[in-house]
């Protein structure tokens, strides 16, 4: 690709109003990649910004001359981009792009609103910046103000050095205008260039408008050029340079009134450039940029307070972060609650964990998470040696949430219980407080559901916040997400939060936090940091209880010997039990006669060869000659609930 | 157009706030009575574009001589991203209004000596000079820091009625700081004095030490 030749150092004339950006813009040029990566130059039209890419090309090229350079336009990118995907060629295009050593990318700002473009851009970008490729982009604002500029680009552009460029001062109007005449060859007479320079041109290309209209009025030899008509000759342009200052023309012609000011004017920001430190200017740029959009600035202020150069690059960029983030969080208000738009929560950086929890309230508000099931109730929880000590502490749980056991943790094996407790223990707490408390219950399996479809559907944020503002987080078989990554991270981070503000948490799983394998150290800590309890199988007191409660509930009539009977056989799970109840009425249904022991004992025993045996510990098999119902000991009390009589 | 309230003189105003990002520039016009000090604020002020004018505040005689003080507010506008506001003061030159002259000078970021050129005032200018001098001292303003012009102005009279500007430099300008030549009366030279004393002033801008108190900038000068 070729530069033009006619944009170099030698030729670019420095002043205040651009001395940094030359300063950059020669570091870049000696050294790609080392010095400013990415270099962002942005001014008005007509102030150089072409000029100066161009030079570091030429510069970086006579330095090294191997180093490849390319150059465009965004526009020019944008065909290139669009010529390719016609042709099919896009991956040679990306890799010509990707094989340059400096990038020179003009006139960025036209990337408002592209975003296929864009994301071209980002690929590109990041695949140079990886390996140190210089890049250097120019725009007529910054970053943050192009519109529609993705997130990304925004701080990709910003992350290594913006520097723009002023209207040039008198002083650099006058070089200009010298080098400018010399360039072609024009001779004036004494006086005439400065008295062009006087005129406070807006930028550099009216300058030489005017002097190309000078030159032609010298070569068509109408008329002399002197310092003294110079102003009538450029007439026209002069208004236009003049007209935001010339609104008091002198009554007698004499003077254009407003020249003298502006060059006063404009001499004073030379000095004023020249006396206050550069990176004073850089945040005070950033804090007027955010001033007007609304945003308090204290952060940058504390900063500007600093007698000695503070690292200012990274207080913009946390600076800059908060308020992106208060950015979101205001649109995402707003979408809830359009009252809220205006809200000064969302224009402090400062107050950004505020804004956070009144936004994941909102959205709360907006969308529950799961309750718990309200078919679980706490009076039908039966009590027995097995489970009293989670029973108690769930009680307690409900009497002070947050305050005893947090987290409360209960393990047990399958159909014990867990999740009947859990939820009963979350409907105790909502009906206590008379819906004032929000609850959340859901099983590990649902909540990586849950946080898979927000990944998919980018709506993580509002996913975590809904979980954050719950009074009582309430999660089951938690040992479903051992081994999860992401899901084990959110849940730490929920977990935190919730726990630092003294919100109840209550889990289950399936054995001790210290047994799940794949369940990372930080939640396993902090899962053991409160009570963790056991529920066992059902013991003989539950298991009475339990087939008593069975069968009311299926409306059979029962006596002493069944409950005894049913109650002495060894169960793994409430579930099992329900299942033997379920069974034995219907298989008594059958056949038409009531339920009693024996019945249960011949069905349930029958196609067992020695099922008492079982029981009586020698596993041998018993001969069936002595399976005398009157003489046989069928009801040896279960040897867990002897141990634990004689435990106590 | 700004509304301007009249300062009380007594008030300092910091040069640089740089957490407001102002500047403020007191300048004071100092020297003998009738030697053009209002004439020059009424030059800039007529060259001031309409937008960034303030109210000239001129508390005069009825024969038109300064009885308080003259009090033109310049808004420059955005100076490097400083919103840049001059406080152009002038003193009444006559001997009797000392103590006015004392209060307006309280504060003063930089002073602008009008000297009269004429032959029959030097006198005068120099008795001004000695009373310059001793309010900056009893303000405890370091007159050899403090930045200060001299204007001489008048020259465009007959040069048989003027000292010339070398004459001049040697009567008053025994510290050697910029003066310039002018016809107030004409706009010329004027200015260039306003742009020299704003150098000065601005120049300090570097040296005003912690922004957070800026007015500390001053804590040798006054």
């Amino acid at each position: 690709m070729e530069l033009d030749a006619r944009y170099r150092f030698e030729n670019y004339v420095v002043g205040s109003a651009n001395r940094l950006a030359v300063s950059a813009a020669r570091a870049v040029a000696q050294a790609p990649g080392a010095a400013f990566n990415p270099l962002f130059i942005y001014s008005g039209s007509g102030l150089g910004k072409t000029h100066l890419l161009l030079a570091i090309g030429h510069l970086g090229r006579q330095l090294q001359p191997d180093l490849k350079v390319a150059y465009s336009t965004v526009d020019e990118l944008v065909d290139e981009l669009n010529a390719s995907v016609a042709s099919s060629a896009v991956d040679a295009l990306r890799e010509r792009y990707q094989n340059v050593n400096v990038l020179l990318l003009d006139d960025v700002q036209f990337l408002a609103g592209r975003r296929e473009t864009q994301s071209e851009i980002l690929r590109l970008f990041n695949g140079l910046q990886r390996s140190g490729r210089q890049v250097v982009l120019t725009s007529d604002r910054p970053p943050a103000e192009i519109a529609d500029l993705d997130e990304r680009l925004i701080t990709r552009f910003s992350g290594g050095l913006v520097v723009d460029v002023g209207a040039p001062d008198y002083e650099t109007r006058a070089a200009i205008a010298r080098v400018k005449s010399d360039e072609r060859g024009a001779q004036f007479d004494t006086g005439v260039l400065d008295e062009v320079a006087r005129i406070p041109f807006g930028n550099v290309r009216e300058l030489q408008g005017a002097l190309n209209r000078l030159i032609a009025c010298q070569t068509l030899g109408e008329r002399a050029v002197t310092a003294l008509n110079v102003r009538e000759l450029l007439g026209e342009r002069l208004e236009v340079a003049e007209a935001p200052v010339a609104t008091a023309v002198a009554s007698n012609g004499r003077t254009r009134r407003g020249g003298e000011f502006s060059n006063f004017l404009s001499d004073l920001s030379a000095v004023v450039a020249q006396q206050i430190e550069p990176w004073r200017i850089r945040l005070l740029e950033v804090m007027s940029r955010w001033r007007e959009q609304g945003f308090l600035t204290a952060a940058i202020e504390r900063a500007l307070e600093a007698s000695e150069e503070p690292d200012v690059e990274a207080t913009v960029r946390q600076y800059e972060s908060a308020v992106a983030r208060l950015q979101s969080l205001g649109r995402e208000a707003e979408a809830l609650d359009p009252s809220l738009a205006s809200s000064d929560l969302f224009r402090d950086p400062e107050r950004v964990g505020e804004a956070e929890l009144a936004v994941a309230r909102l959205l709360g508000a907006a969308e529950p998470p799961p309750g718990p099931s309200p078919d679980f109730v706490r009076a039908d929880f039966e009590v027995g040696p097995s489970n009293q000590l989670a029973v108690h502490a769930a009680d307690t749980v409900i009497e002070e949430p947050g305050k005893k056991y947090n987290p409360l943790v209960v393990y047990g094996p399958s159909g014990v219980g867990k999740t009947h407790l859990l939820n009963a223990l979350g409907n105790e707490l909502i009906a206590l407080r008379g819906g004032a408390t929000t609850v959340a219950c859901v099983s590990a399996r649902h909540f990586t559901e849950e946080l898979i479809a927000a990944l998919r559907d980018g709506t993580i944020e509002r996913w975590r916040a809904r979980y954050r503002v719950v009074d009582v987080l309430i999660i089951d078989d938690v040992h479903e997400c051992a081994g999860t990554e992401r899901t084990q991270e959110e849940l730490f981070h929920i977990f935190n939060a919730l726990y630092a503000s003294g919100r109840q948490i209550v889990l289950s799983m399936r054995c001790a936090p210290k047994l799940i394998e794949g369940l990372e150290d930080r939640l396993r800590s902090r899962f053991e940091g409160g009570l963790v309890v056991e529920m066992q199988a059902p013991d003989h007191v539950l298991r009475e209880r339990l087939y008593a409660r069975s069968l009311s509930a299926a409306d059979v009539r029962h006596d002493r010997a069944l409950i005894d009977y049913l109650a002495s056989r060894a169960v793994a799970s409430v579930a099992e039990i329900m299942a033997t109840v379920q069974r034995l009425v219907q298989a008594a249904d059958v056949v038409g006669i009531p339920l009693t022991a024996n019945f249960a004992r011949k069905e349930l025993e029958g196609r067992v060869a020695a099922p008492a045996m079982a029981h009586n510990g020698n596993g041998h098999p018993a001969d069936p000659l002595f399976l005398d119902e009157e003489k046989v000991i069928w009801d040896w009390p279960d040897v867990s609930g002897r141990a634990i009589e004689e435990f106590r | 157009m700004r509304a301007h309230r009249v300062p009380q003189p007594e008030q300092p105003v910091p040069l640089v706030n740089y957490a407001t990002r102002e500047i403020t520039c007191k300048i004071v016009y100092y020297g003998p009575g009738r030697s053009g000090k209002t004439t020059n604020l009424h030059y800039i002020y007529g060259q001031v574009p309409n937008e960034r004018k303030g109210t000239m505040v001129s508390l005069a005689t009825q024969t038109d001589r300064t009885l308080f003080f003259d009090f033109l507010p310049l808004d420059l506008g955005s100076i490097s991203g400083f919103n840049t506001r001059f406080q152009l003061y002038t003193v009444p030159g006559q001997v009797y209004y000392h103590s006015t002259r004392k209060l307006v000078l309280q504060g003063a970021d930089g002073v602008v000596f009008v000297a009269d050129s004429q032959v029959r005032q030097l006198d005068e200018n120099i008795e001004s000079m000695q009373d310059l001098h001793s309010n900056l001292a009893e303000h405890g303003m370091d007159v050899r820091t403090v930045p200060l012009v001299l204007q001489y102005n008048k020259q465009d009279l007959p040069p048989d009625l003027v000292l010339g500007t070398a004459a001049l430099d040697h009567a008053l300008n025994f510290r050697g700081v910029p003066a310039f030549a002018a016809g107030a009366l004409h706009g010329t030279g004027v200015f260039e004095t306003l742009r020299g004393i704003s150098e000065l002033v601005l120049r300090r801008l570097s040296t005003a030490g912690s922004p957070a108190t800026p007015s500390t900038a001053h804590a040798g000068s006054r």
